[in-house]
């Protein structure tokens, strides 16, 4: 592959009054690299640029940028797949720390909200909590969240109030321990995303589903919570 | 301007699966607890592990906590200590009955309980039958499991610094640590944490090697921070490669994929396992099958056309099973290799994956060093658990599925041992000057300016350098001259400089101060590896090719001015009898 060119946001608070887009080149582009792989070699000319990574292959949720304008992690977009100039911004909507880096602690903030954690009343049994694997199968799709923020960073809900509206990421959690057969904390669980803000925010845009680089489903998730909710009420 | 200071009753350092675990227990038991992490909990490289965790709870065939401690003691080539592998499998249980009642959505079995699947190494009665002792979660069981164990802590209200990255520890004349020096990654400004206990759970050092299943994290930075502090590093010789990394990047396929019935083929499409392990054919120990890749590849069997690696055969397990049980790896090579291994097979190599020394602990996590009084003196307020101590239950090489069981056991008895060391230790000792100026001086070196090397050449000539002369077969000339060339490199630090002085979210300087780290934990893995004249589980010298058991029935102990010592392996268990030392065969 021939050189790839790069438009990349950067910000380092303590130098630039303003954020700017900055050109970079990298020649020698091998044939199967990931974005990742060439922002590290970017790195090597440029130390200063800025951004999360570790895992290198979809696991930690380190690296979610906007890419060309869509969220998804850098370890996992083939750099063959993007049109140049590949741009790279960081999260929208999101406060910038510096370059590509945002502050999360909004997106963690709502994430421990929906207290994201089996809770179960009974006393417990010496073995395992018996689960069947039809069961079992239901928290397929949900528990593989890897926290990257792609979604609710693409939310248009999320950007217009992320005080009030839990979020995509945070309300596949909700469900996730909604869905587990083992929790005993439904009622106060559905209590707590009561009102016209937390939960009832979400209209359905997908723009979750479109983005999330795990192949999960907010919007299905958010809609179950709902139907349960309805349930519940009548 | 002065330091900022915080208090707790106990620090840990490294937010994995150990730190974690035994974060939870101490927030339970109402101490106040401080996790230190450079990334996000959730980041930290417990995530990346697959096949499961070794528990012999006997779900699916006859199984027993006795069996296990064989097999373990086994696979370490007889260089784990007995006592401590005993604690370990006969807690084993306990420890993932726990887990699932924190929340882990383990694969079910049709009777509802939890799934466990084959795995390498595991036998049924002392050697015999393959055991299926290997608790999984799909093949995402790291994820699943530090996922719920940092949900739960969410729940305990345990205190986080998350991107806060370790820089020393403080100790003081009486030899008590004492907390540690950290800086804020967002703001680059130093913080002094005070704890009566300090508990490094900071993983390993794939980051030495240039291929390696590792996150770029793992740069082995507890384990410098020791050798750092005055204390040795055990073992560090031995390395593990693990067999199936996909060829060429690293990326890892589960030993998950060959116990739920794959296997790996040369270019003959022969299953060559067959001849170097006629009985556990694949499910071999982790160093056997590499070794055998290894030697299939140099005498030209190797597949692809510079037949630079061998195959991984799955496609026969039907879409079925791949989907259900194996669905990360069948991402892994669809994102990597473009190529659905319900259909083709995995090319691997073997891949920089376990580090199995670190930092001496007992079985209480404990740190011991030589002192005054003999090889195991304890070192008051200092712990250790996970890939960064030295327990030892791996000795010289790690069997599948211990690893995640090795965190969650040493987390919990680490954090058992600190709730009675706070009962009788009332109050804070004071942090001394000389240690505080002294861990300053490390983060302040880098403020230097002018022309120099940077950070990214000599880590790259650095794993360069260990992967030609430290990696799976060894031998004298290889090792010493690699000696040299990482003592020439470690003396090039100096030289080194940064570009990027700022201090808002400087992640090249958090590398500079990674690589400082990698350069100690270089030089322990190729010295000891140097002096260790003898073959002995994932340390396969060509020039010395059988264990000598007379000689080097012993672990390593590497200082910081480069010496070695040695202390003898404990073959005593806690009950049972002790496991005396058999040619190793599959």
């Amino acid at each position: 592959m021939a050189a790839v060119r790069f438009s990349i946001y950067r910000y380092d608070p303590e130098q630039d009054q303003r954020a700017r887009m900055q050109d970079y080149t990298l020649e020698h582009v091998g044939k199967d690299m990931m974005l990742l792989d060439a922002l590290l070699e970017l790195k090597k000319m440029d130390e200063s640029l800025g951004f999360r990574r570790s895992c290198r292959e979809g696991v930690c949720g380190s690296d979610a940028m906007s890419i060309n304008g869509r969220n998804s992690l850098a370890c996992i977009t083939p750099l063959a797949t993007l049109k140049q100039p590949v741009t790279l911004r960081p999260l929208p909507g999101r406060p910038v720390v510096r370059d590509l880096i945002v502050d999360m602690s909004q997106f963690y903030h709502q994430y421990r909200e929906v207290k994201p954690y089996l809770t179960v009343h009974d006393p417990l049994p010496e073995v395992e909590l018996s689960q069947s694997p039809q069961d079992r199968e239901k928290l397929d799709g949900l528990y593989e969240c890897i926290l990257c923020a792609c979604c609710s960073t693409a939310c248009p809900s999320f950007w217009w109030n992320p005080d009030k509206f839990m979020g995509p990421a945070a309300l596949l959690q909700a469900w996730r321990f909604l869905a587990d057969s083992r929790d005993q904390d439904t009622d106060a669980r559905l209590d707590a995303l009561q009102g016209p803000y937390k939960l009832f925010r979400c209209h359905t845009i997908m723009s979750c589903v479109d983005v999330c680089p795990k192949g999960l489903n907010p919007t299905l998730a958010i809609g179950k919570i709902k139907d349960l909710m309805i349930k519940r009420s009548v | 301007m002065p330091i900022r200071k915080r208090k707790f009753d106990s620090l840990i350092i490294g937010a994995g699966g150990g730190g974690l675990r035994a974060a939870l227990q101490l927030s339970r038991a109402d101490a106040q607890v401080a996790v230190v992490s450079k990334v996000f909990p959730t980041r930290s490289h417990t995530v990346a592990a697959q096949g499961g965790v070794n528990a012999a709870l006997a779900n699916v065939s006859e199984d027993n906590w006795h069996w296990h401690m064989f097999d373990t003691i086994k696979g370490s080539d007889y260089l784990g200590d007995q006592d401590a592998i005993e604690y370990m499998c006969r807690a084993a249980s306990r420890i993932v009955y726990e887990l699932e009642h924190t929340g882990v959505p383990f694969s079910r079995l049709d009777n509802g309980r939890i799934y466990q699947r084959a795995f390498g190494g595991q036998s049924k009665h002392f050697g015999g039958e393959q055991a299926t002792r290997t608790c999984a979660a799909a093949d995402r069981t790291g994820h699943a499991i530090l996922h719920s164990l940092y949900q739960q802590n969410i729940r305990a209200k345990t205190h986080f610094f998350d991107e806060y990255f370790a820089i020393d520890l403080i100790k003081d004349d009486a030899g008590y640590v004492l907390g540690a020096l950290v800086m804020e990654i967002e703001t680059g400004e130093p913080m002094l944490i005070e704890a009566k206990t300090t508990l490094l759970a900071t993983g390993g050092a794939g980051q030495l090697y240039r291929t390696t299943t590792n996150a770029l994290i793992n740069t082995g930075d507890g384990m410098a921070m020791a050798l750092r502090a005055g204390v040795p590093l055990q073992d560090m010789e031995f390395f593990q490669f693990h067999p199936t990394g996909i060829a060429g990047k690293g990326m890892l396929i589960t030993e998950g994929v060959r116990g739920e019935g794959g296997y790996l083929i040369n270019r003959d499409g022969e299953r060559f396992m067959e001849r170097y392990a006629p009985h556990a054919k694949d499910l071999a120990s982790r160093d056997v099958v590499s070794r055998a890749i290894y030697i299939e590849i140099r005498e030209g069997r190797g597949c692809g056309p510079d037949r630079d690696h061998v195959l991984l055969k799955v496609d026969h397990l039907g879409p079925e099973v791949i989907k259900k049980r194996l669905p990360g790896i069948r991402d892994l090579c669809l994102t990597f290799l473009h190529s659905d291994p319900i259909e083709k097979p995995i090319p691997v190599y073997p891949t920089a994956h376990y580090t199995m020394g670190g930092i001496p602990t007992n079985r209480y996590a404990q740190v011991v060093t030589p002192a005054r009084h003999g090889p195991e003196e304890v070192v008051p307020g200092l712990y250790a658990a996970g890939e960064c101590a030295c327990v030892s239950v791996h000795g010289a090489n790690r069997l599948g599925g211990n690893s995640l069981l090795d965190i969650l056991v040493f987390g919990r008895a680490a954090a058992n041992h600190i709730i009675d060391y706070l009962n009788e230790s009332r109050y804070h000792r004071g942090l001394p000057d000389a240690g505080v100026q002294q861990a300053m001086a490390r983060l302040e070196r880098w403020d230097k300016k002018g022309d120099g090397e940077t950070v990214d050449s000599v880590r790259a000539e650095l794993t360069r350098v260990m992967e030609q002369h430290c990696g799976v077969f060894r031998e004298q000339t290889m090792l010493d001259e690699g000696v040299k060339k990482v003592q020439e490199l470690a003396s090039r630090m100096q030289e080194v400089r940064l570009t990027d002085h700022s201090r808002i979210f400087n992640t090249a300087r958090v590398e500079a101060l990674e690589l400082e780290n990698l350069m100690d934990i270089a030089l322990a893995t190729v010295c000891s590896a140097s002096a260790r004249t003898e073959s002995r589980g994932a340390h396969s010298r060509v020039d010395y090719p059988d264990r000598d058991d007379e000689h080097w029935l012993k672990h390593s102990l590497y200082f910081n001015d480069c010496s070695l010592d040695y202390k003898p392996v404990r073959m005593k268990p806690l009950t049972v009898d002790s496991f005396p030392p058999k040619a190793r065969v599959y």
